[in-house]
């Protein structure tokens, strides 16, 4: 009776062979650390009050950076059991790893780093900077955008939770049926991967929506579209892509958990049903997430450039429009991912034909770049340096997408080592080099103090030479026919080596994380000496760099009218006089715990669908439903910052800057 | 002076590297490079065509990049600052056009490409094709010789210069069959049929293999491809016809229980409709359902 109870969740779910083990005791323990320094240092009501139940953008996205960062060393301590297990596993040698483990690996890997790392990196970045860029206090629903992360987190935490107990979908990223559906996966790994991702999923729509409508009606006066800085029209692409692609990923996640769970057959070979169905879903949503991600990337390097070659972007207009012709090409391009699956010659073509025609407004955007540098003066800060790192990899890698947009060459390309070197190429080299630059960036204006220059630099040395060393080998092998997802190759093949090269790559990205813990951990020590003072540690453009480092709670003790593109490095060219500001009553949104707690019963609520516990589900799901009714009949969500109390902190601040 | 040596010693080294790599890759098959039949052959020109057209655009870029860094570095006081300049029409509409004029070429080539080399269209060749259904089973392949009645596992025997029909289904998950020193892949799915048209050049065994993630046994699901001069064939299938080894329906549900690398197999056999039927089990009782889900033509 007791154990009917608990579903499908038997005491053995927790027992794992010696190297999942491992996994388990580590974040067992991480937790635990975490829990015992928190005890130690008497600093729980501290997270609760200052971080946990923030409102502020500005908490929201370092919170989001440090998940990402931390599930970034867990997606890299899965790439160096694939890559260990690919460079040992040949011939009479089958590796450290079973094919199954193995398989969960990679789609764990896979699902980490576009869900929790790109995605974290990309919405911690825009909390951080969106607001302060177009003059805003805030966004325009604070209180939804602290419940996406929280359904964030909770995504993350149950992906993380599978390697305790149960296992995770040995699927591949994406799950295509009919291998995730119930009769070739029947155990829990499919269903953590699309619980997980739902949850998550619905903060990243929620999040879009509440971005988008920032971006729209919270903009500073004298602000237009065509005044807006390029990072702020990256964001407006990427979240009108997630607005009108994560539905696709909902729904399709949401007929495939169907399938799994009540016996449905949308996605099954039988009944009528239709596998392939799901690939185009799934695809609808997976190629505009891609851009989803690189927009953003693209409007941090525009930034980076100007500021760094001390020059106006170059063509802001065609950057527009390249950006906003790119949004709209996402959308076209889905069927490129699966021209193996025999549609006619006909639709093939339609759709590699938009795909290359994405490479025109992407090239046009390097050009710009190229031509905001010339006749510029450029200083080689760490972000610089990202970016002209990205200049090259993204070139290379662009040139091997529009290779495979040709079908008849995909044909012979796709599903092999070179597909994986591509998209590698352009994930790393274009999206996360951009959220590195762009952190390296802003980093001073949240925390008041700059990064430490020399270790930056070597880190991305060693991301660099690790990135070369771990995909050349793998564009190499696709060419000689080595397909993706191989736990196990033939010895005659004489790949063994280039495996081995492609591992001691990663060991090098490796290295290049440690070298970012330590510039970390070193600029806190050294805090005091790299101190932001002016507010401008690079001599900005844009209206983030007018306000004080470390941005006050408010942004704006009084808000900005825009007059220029480059509005904060116009008013520094001026000669008009300043006028004393006038500080007046600020309201903002007060610290509610709410957003914990509704995603904390939406994480029960996965874990119970999971595990077939449906009295637990019933209770989560009521949960979230009362939650949100005692949040939306709280009227006492907002309070006062004082016009006094704004005073004292800006001429704080100010005396700060000239001592 | 020193800046010139740094670069000089990155020449070097880069070259070295190459070198190194070359010497060691000396003896390894590059498939998709040293195809051996005709589709493959059309599909390799087709790649390399492609590669040059965009390194006429990529190697500029680089090189514009590596200059321009260089040369208005902020330390570099002779070069021109125009911190204002920020717009310049006839620049912008060459490089607008200088991608689109590249695209419109790729897509030229693609159109043709695509329809070229379709893998539904047959090979034209004045040799009397010969039709191997494929069915991909959890973790082997099955191959059917609807004309010879006989079938094989994880082997493929087809004779050179003569147009080869696979009609490609699956009995579990999706695959990806491909041969690639004769072609491009194709997937492999359960409940339809597609179509690969090969020919191969000469004799010789080639490695085929799924290239579509099918379950754990995934990484054994290999099979080898041999074409043969025609009077070897003819024989080989003689052989199989006489061998004791019976494909029925008992003996085939044997099969599909999950295994992998499995060594191969031959068998001589009478039931001609066992692949229709491997594709009906998944219509149900509706029929009319596999016009709609079959994806030939």
């Amino acid at each position: 009776m007791f154990a009917d109870l608990l579903g499908r969740l038997h005491l053995s779910d927790f027992q794992h062979d010696m190297i999942a083990t491992g996994g388990q005791l580590s974040i067992v323990f991480g937790i635990l650390g975490i829990v015992g320094l928190l005890f130690y240092l008497k600093r729980w009501k501290w997270l609760w009050r200052e971080w946990l139940t923030s409102q502020d953008p500005k908490k929201i996205g370092v919170m989001y950076i440090i998940v990402a960062f931390v599930m970034l060393i867990r997606g890299l301590g899965d790439t160096m059991l694939l890559r260990t297990q690919q460079a040992t596993s040949v011939g009479n040698s089958h590796g450290i790893l079973t094919s199954d483990h193995f398989q969960q690996i990679f789609s764990a890997h896979g699902t980490l780093m576009i869900f929790f790392v790109a995605m974290g990196l990309m919405f911690g970045l825009i909390n951080l900077i969106l607001p302060l860029q177009i003059g805003a206090r805030d966004v325009a629903f604070p209180f939804l955008n602290s419940v996406s992360f929280w359904l964030f987190a909770a995504g993350m935490g149950l992906v993380n939770l599978s390697l305790i107990v149960g296992e995770f979908s040995a699927a591949g990223w994406l799950a295509y049926p009919p291998l995730s559906g119930i009769a070739l996966s029947p155990g829990v790994g499919v269903d953590y991967w699309i619980w997980s991702l739902q949850i998550a999923g619905v903060g990243s729509l929620l999040s879009g929506v509440n971005f988008l409508v920032t971006i729209l009606k919270m903009r500073a006066p004298g602000m237009t579209l065509m005044k807006m800085p390029i990072f702020v029209w990256s964001v407006l692409g990427s979240m009108t892509l997630i607005v009108f692609a994560f539905p696709f990923l909902t729904g399709a996640l949401a007929l495939l958990g169907l399938d799994r769970t009540i016996g449905t057959h949308f996605f099954t070979s039988d009944l009528g049903g239709n596998p392939m169905m799901y690939v185009n879903l799934i695809w609808a949503w997976g190629h505009p997430e891609v851009y989803v991600l690189v927009l953003p990337a693209f409007g941090i390097y525009s930034e980076v450039v100007a500021t760094f070659a001390r020059k106006r972007l170059f063509g802001y207009t065609s950057m527009v429009y390249a950006l906003a012709s790119i949004t709209v090409l996402a959308f076209l391009v889905w069927l490129h991912h699966f021209f193996t699956m025999g549609a006619g010659a006909n639709v093939n073509t339609f759709f590699g034909i938009m795909t290359a025609v994405i490479a025109i407004p992407t090239g046009v955007k390097v050009f710009n770049w190229l031509f905001t540098m010339y006749r510029g003066q450029i200083h080689f800060k760490t972000p610089m340096m990202w970016f002209l790192a990205f200049v090259v990899t993204f070139t290379i890698g662009g040139a091997a997408g529009v290779l495979m947009s040709i079908p008849a060459a995909d044909f012979q390309l796709h599903n092999t080592l070179f597909l994986v070197a591509h998209f590698h190429t352009m994930i790393v080299g274009g999206v996360l080099f951009g959220y590195f630059a762009g952190f390296s960036y802003w980093f001073p204006k949240i925390f008041g103090f700059r990064l430490n220059e020399r270790l930056g630099r070597y880190a991305l040395y060693s991301w660099l030479v690790g990135f070369v060393l771990a995909f050349v080998p793998l564009y190499i092998l696709g060419i000689m026919g080595a397909t993706r997802r191989l736990d196990h190759y033939d010895a005659s093949l004489g790949w063994q080596w280039l495996f081995i090269i492609a591992a001691i790559g990663a060991l090098t990205i490796l290295l290049g994380v440690g070298f970012q813990v330590a510039q970390l951990v070193v600029s806190i020590i050294t805090r005091y000496d790299n101190r932001d003072l002016t507010g401008d540690p690079w001599d900005g453009r844009t209206l983030e760099w007018s306000i004080s480092s470390p941005a006050p709670v408010y942004n704006f003790a009084v808000i900005p009218t825009v007059t220029d593109r480059d509005a904060f490095w116009e008013s520094k060219q001026s000669e008009a006089v300043k006028l004393p500001p006038v500080y007046t009553d600020i309201v903002l949104p007060k610290n509610t715990g709410m957003g914990v707690i509704i995603a904390g019963f939406a994480f029960l609520f996965g874990f119970a669908i999971i595990w077939h516990i449906w009295w637990l589900m019933v209770i989560a799901l009521f949960g979230i439903i009362g939650s949100m009714i005692v949040r939306a009949s709280d009227d006492d969500t907002e309070e006062v910052i004082t016009a006094d109390e704004v005073a004292r902190i800006e001429i704080a601040a100010a005396q700060r800057s000239v001592l | 002076m020193k800046k010139n040596y740094k670069i000089l010693g990155i020449i070097v080294v880069s070259m070295g590297v190459v070198l190194v790599a070359g010497f060691l890759l000396r003896h390894n098959t590059f498939a998709v490079l040293q195809p051996r039949g005709v589709i493959a052959e059309k599909q390799r020109t087709l790649i390399i065509t492609a590669t040059l057209l965009m390194l006429l655009v990529v190697v500029p870029v680089l090189a514009m990049t590596a200059g321009i860094a260089y040369k208005y570095r902020a330390t570099n006081k002779k070069a021109r600052y125009t911190p204002n300049w920020d717009h310049n029409l006839t620049a912008e509409t060459i490089w607008w056009t200088i991608p689109f004029v590249l695209v419109a070429v790729l897509g030229v080539i693609t159109w043709n490409s695509s329809h070229e080399l379709d893998p539904f269209k047959p090979i034209a060749s004045t040799t009397k094709p010969i039709t191997i259904q494929v069915v991909a089973m959890q973790w082997k392949w099955l191959f059917i010789y609807p004309d010879q009645n006989i079938a094989t596992v994880n082997y493929v025997q087809f004779p050179k210069n003569t147009p080869v029909n696979f009609q490609i289904t699956s009995d579990a998950a999706m695959n990806s069959f491909w041969i690639p020193q004769l072609g491009g892949q194709i997937y492999a799915m359960a409940g339809m049929t597609t179509q690969l048209h090969l020919m191969a050049n000469d004799v010789g065994k080639f490695r085929g293999a799924s290239a579509n993630l099918s379950g754990a046994g995934f990484a054994g699901m290999k099979f080898i491809a041999e074409s043969s001069n025609s009077s070897d064939f003819k024989e080989w299938v003689n052989g199989v016809k006489r061998s004791p080894e019976r494909l029925t329906m008992a003996n085939y549900a044997q099969l599909a229980r999950a295994s992998s690398n499995v060594a191969p197999k031959t068998y001589a056999w009478e039931d001609s409709a066992l692949y229709d039927n491997l594709i009906m089990k998944y219509m149900g009782t509706d029929n009319s359902a596999m016009h709609m889900a079959g994806m030939t033509e």
